[in-house]
């Protein structure tokens, strides 16, 4: 169960101007079905002062993203739109006495609304869908740009992939784009993406990390398989990209020795180090 | 405020008799059941007679095939990295897409050791594809691990046909019955099971403990090592008061299933879901309705978040559970409701009520009196649902 404020409930229970301004003078929507999360807000503007006399919303959420929602319209209220357009997702969540971790991105939700609701008004009122500003985006599942990474990064102080995922919802579903959520982490936080050296095939390796790479896959991947049927291998020599192997144990005298060696040793050999791997049996 | 439980599917209440029968065994007869002694060793016949009870429940032909465990993950665990030892010479495991992640997980991570994994699909009721299995599986196949009731749906799978099939393959057959026991007969001999997972909290017995069940003849090799326990199958001190715990429990659960409980606690669901379905719009029930487990309900409400109809629900003391994504601390809805594709405005907005024999008609009635209003507010503050009015 999520540990809600007070001040959460209360907006959540009862939600401050709910539903939509008639033809409003600003209209910012952000989400959709699919996320699971979506906000629709209004805002009728004082074209003198401009300053936001009323703001609606309507969203489908959960309990954080209605009472994110409705917080949002109260402070949007009385402000003017340079003001209003410096609320950050901060502020809303402070608003509300704190947002559990996994929620921020709900308060996110309601600063992107604002963005766009804003946006709206400016173009002369035609409704404005909340869009990344760059073309780059990182997570597919949930359209998540690398700006807006960033500037979450930036705002909040992230640091892990997880917190970048609690505020922005990237790399939330297949997490295939965590690997470049950490990279923009890296570079905003100054810190040096690890460089993977790339591997080199079998042949240009000096004996000694042959033998360490081949003795790494016995180890592993090898023996305990041997060792349950009372045997083992042992690396006996190496020359070019072939491996002498002799089987131990239960092993040495075994009918099955040849296709061990065979379809096992020299099978796993390939697959985990080069294909060019060649084994014999010693 | 009473609370009107309708999640038993998440746990139980441990049964007052269960509590009753485990209690002498923390401060009193606190023996260990490998002494010498006789203080300890009496304590061997006890969960001896446990073992019993367990193995009469799933209709095991000798007790020596229950191994007590701390939990059905526990006994997932086991049975998913014990396949992939025992098998050496093999590289393949098939299960469903929709089962519980004790499964999902372990099988990810033989995935990531080189091991071959299908995930058999199900259709939009649910229901398992019997012919994917049939393309997919070989001599290759070491395991087919299947889910026999689904948690959330509580679609039930055809599990003889299932384990038939991978027998014909030289594959053992696993099924995790943990949202079986007690709501539906299960025979492990009958159904030609090679093991099984079971879990005490999900019927009345206590949290902390399970059992595997292993098909004598079948090849295992544990997954805790370090002591003779449980025939060297699973080492550790014998939890003994838990382990009478779950004999008691389910000693129980046999009974309820002898004396057609499990029929009127499937009236009540009728009667909540159909109440539901009168008068309530846009709602959709998830899963195979003619085959399914008694207990449970998985209802979607259209356009509306499922978390936002917990906490409305809470208040009158209602206690459910959601495959929306907000409740589960992921960001994606249910795999389970993903797997049967159902659509995003539904999938958000689903609830899963799960019954017992302690809930009554009062209690059905008071959801059906609360839950429509509740609907209906939430939907106010929707964008979407005026969309489609």
């Amino acid at each position: 169960m999520w540990d809600y404020t007070d001040k959460v409930m209360d907006h959540f229970k009862n939600p401050r101007n709910v539903g939509s301004i008639p033809n409003a003078d600003g209209t910012g929507q952000v989400g959709s079905l699919i996320c699971g999360d979506a906000l629709r807000l209004t805002i009728k503007v004082n074209k003198e002062t401009e300053v936001i006399e009323d703001a609606k919303f309507e969203t489908f959420g959960c309990a954080s993203a209605i009472a994110s929602s409705s917080m949002l319209t109260e402070m949007a209220k009385g402000k003017t739109l340079d003001e209003a357009a410096q609320i950050t997702n901060q502020d809303i969540a402070d608003a509300l006495g704190n947002l559990p971790a996994e929620k921020m991105h709900c308060s996110v939700m309601g600063m992107e609304a604002l963005d766009a609701a804003i946006k709206s008004y400016r173009q002369g009122g035609k409704p404005v869908v909340f869009e990344q500003q760059e073309e780059k985006v990182v997570c597919r599942c949930f359209n998540v740009s690398e700006e807006a990474i960033i500037k979450a990064v930036r705002l909040n102080h992230l640091t892990t992939v997880e917190d970048v995922t609690h505020f922005t919802k990237a790399g939330g579903a297949c997490g295939r784009c965590k690997g470049e959520i950490q990279k923009i982490l890296d570079k905003v936080n100054g810190a040096k993406a690890e460089e993977k050296s790339a591997q080199k095939p079998f042949s240009e390796l000096t004996i000694v990390e042959k033998i360490k790479a081949v003795e790494k896959v016995l180890e592993e991947e090898i023996r305990p398989k041997l060792n349950m049927d009372g045997g083992s291998a042992e690396l006996v020599d190496l020359a070019g990209n072939t491996v002498k192997i002799r089987l131990v144990g239960m092993c040495s005298g075994c009918m099955n020795a040849q296709a061990t060696i065979k379809n096992f040793i020299e099978k796993t050999l390939q697959e985990k180090i080069d294909p060019s791997v060649t084994v014999e049996q010693a | 405020m009473k609370e009107i439980y309708l999640d038993n599917n998440a746990t139980t209440r441990c049964y007052p008799q269960v509590v009753e029968v485990m209690l002498p065994y923390f401060s009193e007869k606190y023996g260990n059941a490998s002494s010498m002694h006789t203080f300890g060793g009496e304590n061997r016949r006890v969960i001896d007679a446990a073992r019993l009870q367990v193995a009469s429940l799933v209709n095991a032909a000798y007790a020596d095939e229950i191994i007590f465990t701390s939990c059905a993950t526990e006994s997932n665990d086991s049975v998913l990295f014990s396949a992939a030892e025992a098998f050496p010479d093999k590289k393949h495991i098939i299960t469903s897409a929709v089962e519980h992640p004790a499964v999902l997980e372990p099988c990810r991570v033989l995935e990531s050791r080189g091991w071959r994994v299908d995930y058999i699909r199900v259709d939009e009721n649910g229901r398992f594809d019997i012919e994917e299995l049939k393309n997919v599986i070989d001599d290759q196949t070491a395991l087919v691990s299947v889910m026999w009731a689904n948690n959330e749906t509580g679609t039930i799978f055809p599990i003889k046909e299932i384990a038939q099939i991978a027998h014909a393959h030289g594959a053992l057959f696993h099924t995790d019955a943990v949202q079986a026991i007690g709501k539906v007969p299960v025979d492990v001999q009958a159904a030609g099971v090679d093991m099984l997972s079971l879990s005490a909290h999900k019927f009345h017995g206590p949290k902390g403990v399970g059992a595997l069940y292993v098909r004598r003849g079948v090849r295992f090799v544990p997954y805790l090592v370090g002591g003779h326990q449980e025939k060297a199958r699973r080492a550790g001190t014998e939890n003994v008061p838990y382990i009478v715990g779950i004999g008691k429990a389910a000693e129980l659960a046999q009974k309820r299933l002898a004396n057609g409980v499990t029929n009127q606690i499937a009236a009540l669901r009728d009667r909540l879901e159909q109440g539901i379905v009168a008068q309530i719009p846009d709602v959709k029930i998830n899963g195979d309705v003619h085959n399914r487990v008694p207990n449970t309900t998985n209802i979607s409400f259209g356009y509306v978040e499922g978390e936002s109809i917990l906490m409305y629900l809470n208040d009158f003391g209602i206690c459910a559970s959601s495959g929306s994504a907000c409740t589960s601390g992921s960001l994606e809805p249910s795999h389970v409701l993903r797997a049967m594709k159902v659509p995003f405005e539904f999938a958000h907005g689903s609830i899963r009520f799960s019954l017992s024999d302690e809930n009554t008609q009062a209690d059905i009635d008071t959801v059906l009196k609360e839950l429509p209003p509740i609907i209906a507010r939430l939907r106010k503050i929707s964008p979407f649902s005026k969309e489609n009015a």
